[in-house]
């Protein structure tokens, strides 16, 4: 045996609450994130992340305050992301207890931070959130890709997939890699909230680009996706909100059907 | 019980505080060993680079962790606590505590780096540490270095990533987890527990 395919619940928190959208937008109430992290890790997730979509000013206090208290009660690792944009704010989330600080605007505005986040607290800490969108546009220079007799090329968009930033994505996860970072966190603004499946294209493209491990999401909606990612694609984790939320699925029995499909998973 | 985490200043000692307080130790957090009379067992957590953590140690404390230690206190050295027992280490040019003979050296490059992720444990001998435990059970790594003891008798347990892993090195008093006992969920916890049972002796 070694290292499994990690299945990470994926906690979207605004104003407090765990909520999911579609596409990015349109959001409804799916519970408190501290009973639904206890529930998680009871069943077998192998890792979770949280997200704060508001991101303000104001919610970070909430944020260090929900940090620790997740950290009292879970004893797998967590990572915590949305609006970290300083190394200050990046070092308050570790300090509350998280084990790894997930930064996508920040980086992207500022990628020197993807190094200071390395040196003060090492690699393992510092996940790189890429958000990308396939761009049908034509432009020169890009990693082109196609589907459907489709070409396009992926951007990274930011401010929470709502600005595009002209940069390929998968020149952006070579240079992330560089500069420090530990993980890439990868998720498709085309398939989020669809229900349709990751995107294999994407995932594959970034996977055999960069060494550190990556964690595929968006558009999971039922097992079979994940276990789609796991044969299809060689990442490392697949990670996945609304399946688990509305108790469609529990982890353990999702893990239990890759397992059945000889995908190694820690049961 | 009390027992100290040293803190090197360089990351998350949170989540390994709340694993030993839920075993029901009481738990300082310490920046030097000057003073730091009274503890039962030391925690050298598993945050941080390898030079600044070895500097912070020596720098701060007139004493030296082998006259703190003096091979009574039980300590255990998790992750970069552990790789800190060998002599030295591929992460850096500082001489490490050297109170276990081999050197640190980086994954190989063939594999993706950091290992990170779950992966499950080999145990090769008993050891007071795996109280419990079965052979095969998970836990959760997440490093770049692997430790090369000279004398491989000080390996309790180990980990299959392409190549073998040591996980878990012991001598005396001494115990090294690579991975991480308090982010691996029950296992992890027992674990906890059985090196705290080692400090009560």
């Amino acid at each position: 045996m070694t290292l499994t395919k990690r299945i990470i619940p994926c906690l979207d928190v605004a104003n407090g609450r765990v909520v999911k959208g579609l596409h990015f937008e349109s959001i409804k109430d799916a519970g408190d994130p501290v009973l639904l992290a206890e529930k998680y890790s009871r069943e077998g997730a192998d890792e979770l992340v949280f997200l704060d979509i508001t991101a303000s000013q104001e919610q970070r206090e909430t944020i260090r305050s929900l940090v620790s208290k997740v950290a009292q009660v879970i004893d797998i690792p967590f990572t915590v992301g949305g609006g970290v944009k300083t190394l200050q704010h990046a070092r308050d989330i570790l300090l509350c207890g998280a084990d790894k600080v997930a930064i996508n605007t920040g980086a992207v505005k500022n990628p020197e931070i993807i190094t200071e986040l390395m040196n003060l607290f090492g690699k393992q800490c510092v996940v790189v959130a890429i958000d990308a969108k396939r761009n049908y546009d034509y432009a020169k220079g890009k990693n082109i890709f196609s589907e459907d007799s489709k070409k396009f090329w992926f951007e990274v968009f930011i401010y929470g997939g709502k600005t595009g930033t002209g940069i390929d994505a998968i020149e952006w996860a070579k240079k992330v890699q560089q500069l420090g970072a530990g993980e890439i966190l990868l998720t498709s603004i085309d398939k989020d909230g669809t229900k349709d499946g990751y995107d294999i294209i994407l995932t594959k493209a970034i996977v055999e680009t960069v060494s550190t491990p990556v964690i595929a999401s968006g558009g999971c909606g039922e097992p079979l996706h994940m276990l789609e990612v796991f044969k299809k694609t060689d990442v490392d984790a697949a990670l996945a909100a609304s399946i688990f939320h509305y108790e469609t699925h529990s982890v353990d029995r999702v893990k239990e059907y890759l397992k059945e499909n000889n995908v190694d998973v820690r049961l | 019980m009390k027992v100290a985490i040293f803190d090197y200043g360089a990351g998350n000692i949170f989540s390994l505080k709340v694993a030993l307080e839920k075993r029901g130790a009481t738990v300082d957090v310490i920046k030097s060993f000057d003073q730091a009379d009274n503890y039962s067992g030391l925690l050298l957590p598993g945050v941080g680079n390898f030079d600044p953590a070895v500097q912070s140690m020596r720098k701060s404390s007139k004493t030296t962790f082998q006259e703190y230690v003096q091979d009574k206190i039980p300590v255990l050295g998790i992750c970069l606590g552990m790789e800190m027992f060998f002599e030295k280490s591929e992460e850096g040019k500082e001489q490490g505590l050297s109170v276990m003979e081999g050197e640190v050296v980086i994954l190989p490059n063939k594999f993706k780096i950091p290992h990170m992720g779950w992966n499950n444990l080999k145990i090769r001998k008993s050891n007071p540490l795996m109280d419990g435990i079965p052979d095969s059970s998970w836990v959760y790594f997440v490093h770049s270095y692997r430790v090369k003891p000279k004398n491989d008798d000080i390996i309790v347990a180990d980990s299959d990533y392409g190549i073998a892993v040591p996980a878990i090195v012991n001598r005396g008093t001494l115990y090294g987890t690579q991975f991480h006992p308090e982010k691996s969920g029950k296992i992890g916890s027992l674990m906890i527990q059985n090196f705290l049972r080692e400090c009560k002796k």
